[in-house]
């Protein structure tokens, strides 16, 4: 007997473990669910032990505190050796998490898994989606940037919505009246200790679900589920065509979770860490905040909700699709489990397309204003050649009310509001002097911020953007008027 | 007759030991509790006025960033006591100060003179000089802090992180 087996024997005599393990080991799965189709919860798994690794390489150097966290990030990025890559390891390594996840709980979604009797480990499987995002959100607070910062500062005002309690709930959320040191400490504390201990916790009994309730079998369509025979059916399957799960499913598992390590370590060693962005300083306010990737969507659709059903949609949506999703097994917990069922497929298509519409959408963000646009981007040369001594009077006016933040030229520009190449086909005279008085339609109203030979230099120049050979929109009634006005006469009475 | 005693006997037991628990983790719970609760503050704790500067620091008729650093501040805080603020010098002694948290979801708003607009970066909130909403999705306008003059200092109610349930 070697030395090991020796070693294993006298442990096994006192922790009595190796009886146990060959349970887990060779408990009999499907033989089809031994499938590729079964490994993205292995991989999640291994995801969050090389977040736990990494992240507790990170904190031997990160200091969490108002006045460090940034410089202990420099540190780490450029004066320790591989500190760089251990930060893009932990940063992509959230990512896959929060992807895997996600492609794990479409997939047993779609397979039905979570029908009788599975019902609570897809309960868990909620939490641990939930504890995910959790663990995503705070990491991202705790690179305490401008970013972070601000992003905090966006948590607060949507806590701060919450009527009776926001203000409460806000000190609570902050740790104090403002975003400091206490704000980082309790996001540290949850980050570090409170989210990972409870997704250890899950993850236990999710596993121990899926043990002594058997993987899902591969969903056939028309092979329905009832609670009456369910597990009669089930257990003769295994006898059937059971294999245990270790050598033939395990292989499988193992091979994708080493792919997926890898992938996050190449992307880490390609792409490398995400920031630090600017120092946390909230005085430095040429800034324009944005999340990390899994909550821009977020970001987009709190830009696109009409303004007065931002509060409810932002307190009440949250619950209502928490709620949905804990009670979906309870609700659908019986019947067809393969993928023919169109309700189910096409809500996950629906979802699909809109985070990932919303998510396009805020990457681009055409709602927010190009703050430097009106000093930064020239009037393109072609919308000047040629024009009239007040039409050019009017592209200043243009470039320097800032118009341009919020309206293209040539392309360049905010878009915020339409593009303007051609707005003179759209937009009467009289129609342009109101809209530029008067605003209206996300557009602040100028009336008292331009004098009236701004204003009429302006237009002269708005009406000279039209593509060549079309011409601009004209009043017919002032098209009279005109006509009937000899030269000279413009303001004067006959 | 005596072992059914004796098991009601240790039933009791057993109760009184769980008794003794129940109450010993909530003689510790409340204190931690209370802990756990200790930033909520009555109303007004955390507003304290101070100084942002000299009154001709801000120019008559014009829109200027001022700063400060929040009066609750913890030592480990750094950079981000320090606060920015909007200061509106209409006239004489007539002043504005607009909180820099947009009142949509709180970013950094930023003054144009020229146009005499505040923007808001993250999702186009537009307001006029004077903070009133003019455009875009905030339901209200700047938050203000209150203001008063004191021995030619411009002295501002300030501490909090303006949210619309919490002051400016």
């Amino acid at each position: 007997m070697g030395m090991l087996a020796k070693i294993v024997t006298w442990l096994d005599e006192r922790l009595n473990f190796v009886e146990p393990l060959r349970e887990v080991a060779r408990h009999p799965v499907p033989r089809r669910s031994a499938s590729w189709w079964y490994v993205f919860g292995s991989a999640a798994l291994v995801l969050f032990l090389l977040q736990v690794v990494t992240g507790i390489l990170l904190a031997l150097v990160y200091v969490p505190t108002g006045a460090s966290a940034w410089n202990s990030l420099q540190v780490l990025d450029h004066s320790i050796r591989l500190g760089w890559f251990l930060r893009a390891m932990h940063g992509w390594g959230a990512n896959f998490m929060v992807a895997v996840v996600l492609i794990h709980m479409v997939q047993v979604f779609l397979f039905g898994a979570y029908k009788y009797p599975r019902q609570l480990t897809w309960v868990a499987g909620v939490f641990l989606l939930l504890l995910t995002l959790g663990l995503a959100f705070t990491g991202q607070v705790l690179r305490f940037d401008q970013d972070a910062y601000w992003g905090l500062g966006i948590g607060a005002s949507i806590t701060g919505r919450v009527p009776f309690i926001g203000s409460w709930l806000v000190h609570l959320l902050l740790g104090g009246p403002i975003i400091g040191g206490a704000t980082l400490s309790r996001f540290f504390d949850l980050h570090v200790f409170v989210l990972p201990a409870l997704l250890a916790g899950f993850v236990g009994l999710h596993l121990l679900l899926v043990l002594k309730l058997g993987i899902n079998e591969w969903p056939m369509p028309g092979r329905l589920v009832r609670r009456e025979t369910y597990l009669r059916e089930y257990e003769e399957l295994l006898q059937r065509d059971g294999v245990p799960f270790v050598p033939y499913a395990i292989w499988k598992d193992m091979l994708f979770a080493a792919g997926i390590v890898l992938a996050v370590a190449f992307c880490a060693a390609v792409l490398g860490p995400f920031g630090p962005g600017g120092v946390p300083n909230p005085t430095i306010i040429q800034t324009a905040p944005r999340p990390d990737f899994f909550f821009l969507w977020l970001f987009a659709l709190v830009a696109l909700l009409p303004p007065q059903m931002e509060t409810p949609v932002l307190l009440i949506g949250p619950v209502v699709a928490i709620a949905a999703l804990l009670l979906l097994p309870f609700l659908a917990g019986e019947g067809e489990k393969s993928w023919r069922r169109p309700v189910a497929v096409l809500s996950i298509m629906l979802i699909a397309v809109c985070l990932g519409a919303l998510t396009h959408l805020a990457e681009t963000a055409p709602w927010s204003p190009v703050m430097n646009a009106w000093s930064a981007a020239p009037v393109p040369a072609s919308d000047l050649r040629g024009r009239s001594p007040i039409e050019l009077q009017g592209a200043l006016v243009f470039q320097d009310k800032q118009c341009r933040n919020c309206h293209s030229l040539g392309g360049v520009g905010g878009h915020r509001g339409p593009a303007l190449d051609s707005v003179a086909t759209r937009l009467t005279e009289d129609q342009m002097i109101r809209q530029v008085l008067q605003g209206g339609g996300n557009m602040p109203a100028y009336g008292k911020n331009l004098t009236p030979a701004e204003v009429t230099a302006l237009v002269s120049f708005l009406d000279t953007l039209h593509p060549a050979g079309q011409a601009p929109a004209q009043d017919a009634a002032r098209k009279i008027v005109k006509e009937t006005e000899s030269p000279g006469e413009q303001s004067g009475h006959p | 007759m005596t072992e059914e005693r004796e098991m009601s006997r240790r039933a009791l037991l057993v109760k009184l030991g769980v008794l003794v628990n129940i109450v010993v983790a909530a003689a510790l719970a409340v204190p931690v509790i209370g802990y756990l609760l200790s930033p909520l503050k009555g109303k007004n704790h955390y507003l304290k006025w101070i100084a942002i500067g000299s009154i001709d620091d801000f120019p008559e008729g014009q829109t200027r960033l001022g700063t400060f650093r929040n009066p609750f501040r913890r030592p480990w805080d750094g950079m981000t006591d320090d606060t920015a603020c909007w200061v509106r010098h209409i006239r004489g002694t007539e002043f504005q100060v607009f909180a820099i948290n947009c009142a949509h979801l709180g970013c950094p708003v930023r003054w144009f003179p020229q146009s005499q607009l505040f923007m808001c970066p993250c999702h186009g909130g537009v307001y006029y000089s004077d903070g009133a909403r003019a455009a875009g999705p905030p339901p209200r306008g700047l938050f203000q802090y209150p203001w008063r003059i004191q021995e030619g200092k411009l002295m501002i109610q300030a501490g909090e992180l303006p949210t619309l349930s919490t002051k400016a």
